[in-house]
């Protein structure tokens, strides 16, 4: 049986953040790490995938906007395993940007 | 003895390769690999092309002092278990071990060790290969080379992706 309330629910405001931000570890590693003078860092994040939380670092301009370009040949680890740029994301992860690896 | 090891000190690769081997009967053949850090490196473009005659003519080449190894501490030992546990599926190797330095090296010094052991010599030849060009490729390693001009960080090869794709996996890294 299907009742029916005689209001609605007050709409949220449009303003009001859509959810609580993912809180992520970040790591760079190599010339990467050099280029933005960063070893890791907390932080708090609306982006749905990697690709875009890529993006939104880059959009924090500087040294960010330089190295982490979209023209920038990366990789990426969620929670030490390699990912792609449609990862999804989630609350606590360990997220890292790195250049091609060299070892062997 | 643990699968992957990743150290700054040398490590002792034919006492490595004999534990590798230790008592199992069933061993037909143990292949390892040894990386070692050259004098010189190959200019950024033509690395794959070069011959060793270039190496001797030292034309183009940049003179290493030192070699410098960064890595991801938890994600390296990860990728490298996971890589064994795909040799070990692929090619039924019995036992598989690396050691990788990191830190600074000297020309001459030995870089990494590949060894696995199986009762054949084809699974085992196939078996270090498939490891390195594996770990050359999706072990998260990167070296910075100090030179007379400075230091530089390796570029990552297209021959090095090339040589994995020879197995069928295609996940570029450079």
């Amino acid at each position: 049986m299907i009742r029916t309330t005689p209001f609605s629910a007050p709409a949220a405001p449009l303003s009001a953040p859509l959810s609580t931000p993912l809180t992520l570890q970040l790591k760079y590693f190599a010339s990467l790490r050099e280029g933005l003078g960063v070893a890791a860092e907390t932080w708090h994040s609306h982006a749905p995938t990697l690709g875009a939380l890529r993006q939104e670092l880059a959009a924090r301009g500087g040294a960010y906007a330089q190295h982490l370009a979209p023209e920038r040949t990366l990789r990426m680890a969620l929670n030490q395993t390699l990912a792609e740029a449609d990862t999804p994301l989630q609350t606590n992860a360990e997220i890292a940007f790195f250049p091609p690896v060299t070892g062997g | 003895m643990p699968r992957v090891t990743i150290q700054t000190q040398p490590f002792d690769w034919a006492q490595e390769v004999a534990q590798l081997h230790a008592q199992d009967s069933r061993v037909g053949a143990v292949c390892s690999f040894v990386g070692t850090v050259r004098e010189y490196s190959p200019p950024a473009e033509q690395g794959a092309a070069s011959s060793d005659a270039t190496i001797a003519n030292n034309i183009a080449y940049n003179a290493v002092h030192t070699l410098e190894l960064e890595h991801y501490p938890g994600m390296t030992e990860k990728s490298i278990e996971a890589i064994l546990d795909l040799a070990q599926q692929r090619f039924g190797i019995f036992a598989s071990r690396v050691v990788h330095r990191v830190g600074v090296l000297q020309p001459l010094e030995s870089i990494v060790l590949v060894a696995v052991t199986a009762a054949h010599r084809g699974q085992s030849f196939q078996a270090c290969e498939f490891i390195m060009d594996y770990l050359k490729t999706q072990a998260p390693f990167w070296k910075k080379e100090h030179t007379p001009q400075g230091p530089r960080w390796v570029d990552a090869r297209v021959s090095d992706d090339a040589a994995l794709a020879r197995w069928g996996v295609h996940a570029p890294n450079a």
